[in-house]
């Protein structure tokens, strides 16, 4: 007795452990939506698959489990390029399945055919196109291990239709080895014993973390490290969470628009010890004056990570949690005392801050306000601009994978699929996307999955009625020529125009908008009423949209402009 | 500066693919790209003239390393190696010229693939900087049509 390739997947997924699978239907996948009917697989019908891909890549990046989604051929599949791009940029593990014409037809320009597998070449670790039925079980076998082991990234599979008819007597494998791919996460003792040798002798030295420090669950000898030799820690964007900002050694976020202290600690450091970090543009600025006291040490999964943008004198490859065990049991402390007052006077005097206003909302006094009502207590995710900068500022971080945010390619429209995602994982949590205007209106269509789901994500517009960064990037470098980025201009408005001018239509009205699709909708004008009406929002165990009217030109500060070194950095508030 | 990348990869389809894409995708050169099955049937060996300085060979290896379905990747900086390519030239001759020609590829080892009382069709093999002398001396007589193999390259050892 043989199995169906749709079987087959169905046998796949259970024995990998896959509770969701985010998707959306048609033709060329109607085979495996048959199995579903009767599996105990949860499937989440999505409103358009991008929102499929973001929300297995929430998921993924909440639980640390391989996120799964599924469309048909063509549309379908094309439909999920930009969260597999996304995915691949912040080493997500995702396993993307989709349907394709029949393998007869392929390269006949078929109804709904797309050269999927050649259009995600470069977006995913990996893909394959399925030829051959028996092939199936290895195929599927093998994305799931290629996705969440060594660096982790989205691997796509495509399936013609008659694999999915077609019967197999091949069994789904238990276990796997490849010999073109094996990850090497020991790291190199010899190399442990160096970055030891150099933190002994560091008087300045600073800790940069990224995102392979969650991949790795590598948090608690992190802390560990810093326990023992005083370290102060930045992150990246994608590191946030990996290191409690509470810590009096934290030093938040690094980068174009990362804290002043973190920014100057890195400028003055005489050892930077990257971990799982890769050396982004928008952290270093110009790359030649980053750290420019510095050896530079560097730990990472993947070699090719190492040495790319700058050169390294210390490298490490190797599993962050491994390394760091090995250097724990080694390493002992430099004399630190004196840099970590340094530190401690810098973020005295330089904290992140803004002007609060008595009546208008601020868009940072609501990030403050959802850290408090939440005890921080909650999983943030974010949409991509204004909002994320301020949701990665005024949130404290404490735990990994409480925050989730598109890094790498930075996708508007990321946030709110993805915070369905991890409410998916974990429906007890409180799950707040911190949105804006502009980017929530990429995905807006996904309230339903929210709302027929019963998923009770709490979105927080951060409405400015403007693409608010890019504006911010006019006004600061191209004299406030607002080209393209008010959401509220209609025909009649004219250039230059000022807050009296505009015009009071709400394009769209986001609480008619949450309505519409069943859910609550708030809106909230006013300073005092930001904490009630968050309170609500938490109480009420439906899906929420909030929208909070908020100053309109605030900019988002401290900022190091594109391409200048770290030292540039504009404080905007004196 | 030019390196040679010997890279022996699954013969799979898409292989090739996920190669050249790696290569425009990252901005490298490529001078030339041979591929072909090796001993065993399940691999094959493609070899690689890549045009950059260290640091970029650097960043060549490790990203064809990364790539799923590559076994091994061997540049050839410090490691000794043989190579060879192959060349087939279509030439202008007449029964002045025919003669000479065929004494130039004589020397090189060169073989006479078809003679017309126009043309000639020479084949020949060698090192690059052999096939390049070759073509070098040849040109004068007017090269109508030519195809080069790319360098294949080994160990040696
Ligand atoms: C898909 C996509 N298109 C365009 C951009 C460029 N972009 C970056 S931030 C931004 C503005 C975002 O506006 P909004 O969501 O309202 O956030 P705000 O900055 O106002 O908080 C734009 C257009 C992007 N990051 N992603
Ligand atoms: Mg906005």
């Amino acid at each position: 007795m043989g199995k169906t390739g749709a079987e087959i997947i169905m046998e796949a997924l259970r024995k990998e452990k896959v509770e969701a699978v985010f998707g959306y239907p048609g033709g060329a996948v109607i085979d495996i939506f048959d199995m579903l009917f009767n599996s105990d697989i949860n499937f989440y019908l999505v409103r358009h698959e991008q929102g499929a891909a973001h929300a297995a890549d929430g998921y993924a990046r909440a639980t640390g489990k391989v996120g799964v989604c599924l469309a048909t051929s063509g549309p379908g599949a094309t439909n999920l390029v930009t969260g597999l791009a996304t995915a691949y940029m912040d080493s997500i593990p995702m396993v993307a399945l989709c349907g394709q014409v029949p393998t007869s037809m392929i390269g006949n320009d078929a109804f709904q055919e797309a050269d999927i597998t050649g259009i995600t070449r470069p977006v995913t670790k990996h893909n394959y196109l399925v030829k051959n039925v028996d092939e199936l079980p290895q195929v599927i076998k093998e994305a799931f291990y290629i996705a969440s082991s060594g660096r982790p990234g989205p691997v796509l599979i495509d399936l013609p239709k008659d694999i999915q008819k077609a019967v197999t007597k091949v069994p789904y494998p238990d276990t796997i080895k490849m010999r073109s791919y094996q990850p090497t996460y020991e790291g190199h003792i010899k190399q442990v014993e160096k970055l030891a040798q150099a933190i002994k002798k560091a008087k300045r030295p600073v800790i940069y973390a990224g995102g392979g420090m969650l991949i790795s669950g590598a948090h608690k000898e992190l802390l560990e490290l810093v326990d023992k030799t005083n370290i102060p820690v930045t992150t990246t964007l994608l590191g946030l969470g990996c290191f409690p900002e509470t810590h009096p050694l934290s030093l938040k976020m690094l980068g174009m628009h990362g804290s002043q202290f973190a920014n100057y600690a890195v400028m003055e450091t005489d050892l930077l010890i990257s971990i799982g970090a890769r050396f982004d543009d928008r952290v270093t600025g110009k790359i030649d004056e980053f750290a420019p006291n510095a050896k530079i040490a560097h730990i990472d999964i993947d070699p090719s990570a190492i040495s790319k943008n700058l050169t390294v004198h210390i490298p490490v490859v190797g599993d962050a949690k491994d390394v760091l065990q090995k250097l724990n049991k080694i390493v002992e402390p430099g004399d630190t005392a004196e840099w970590c007052e340094t530190i401690r006077k810098w973020k005295e005097q330089y904290p992140l801050a803004y002007k609060d206003d008595a009546d208008i909302i601020k868009p940072q006094y609501v990030v403050e306000k959802i850290y408090e009502v939440t005890g921080g207590d909650a999983i943030i995710s974010t949409e991509v601009g204004q909002n994320q900068m301020w949701a990665a500022q005024f949130f404290k971080y404490t735990h990994p994978r409480q925050f989730l945010s598109s890094g790498g390619l930075g996708t508007m429209g990321y946030g709110f699929p993805a915070a369905i995602g991890a409410q998916v994982a974990f429906p007890d949590k409180l799950v707040f996307d911190i949105a804006g205007d502009g980017s929530f209106q990429m995905n807006i269509q996904e309230l339903a999955t929210a709302v027929c789901h019963e998923l009770p994500v709490k979105v927080a517009i951060l409405n400015n009625g403007y693409l608010g960064m890019v504006r911010q990037w006019q006004e600061l470098f191209y004299s406030k020529r607002y080209s393209g980025t008010c959401l509220l201009k209609e025909k009649g408005c004219i250039h230059n125009c000022d807050e009296k001018s505009c015009g009071s239509t709400l394009i769209p009205d986001f609480v008619k908008v949450a309505e519409g699709y069943s859910a609550v909708g708030m809106r909230i004008f006013k300073k005092q009423d930001v904490v009630p009406a968050l309170e609500e929002a938490i109480k009420t165990k439906r899906t929420v949209v909030m929208d909070f009217v908020v100053a309109k030109e605030e900019n988002v500060f401290p900022m190091v402009p594109a391409g200048a070194s770290l030292r540039q950095m504009l404080s905007g508030i004196s | 500066m030019k390196h040679t990348v010997s890279v022996l990869v699954e013969n799979k389809s898409g292989v090739l693919a996920r190669v050249a894409g790696l290569f425009s995708g990252r901005g490298f050169n490529i001078d030339s790209l041979t591929v072909g099955e090796t001993q065993d049937p399940s691999m094959s060996r493609m070899t690689i003239v890549v045009n950059g300085d260290d640091a970029v060979l650097e960043q060549v290896n490790k990203q064809l390393n990364k790539l799923i379905d590559v076994v091994k990747v061997q540049d050839f900086k410090t490691a000794s190696f043989v190579e060879a390519e192959l060349v087939v030239m279509k030439l202008h001759s007449n029964s002045k010229t025919r003669s000479e020609i065929v004494q130039i590829a004589d020397i090189f080892h060169g073989k006479i693939l078809d003679v017309t009382d126009k043309n000639i069709i020479i084949e020949a093999t060698g090192t690059t900087d052999k096939v390049d002398s070759l073509i070098n001396l040849l040109r004068p007589y007017g090269i109508k049509e030519m195809a080069r193999t790319g360098k294949v390259a080994l160990a040696k050892g």
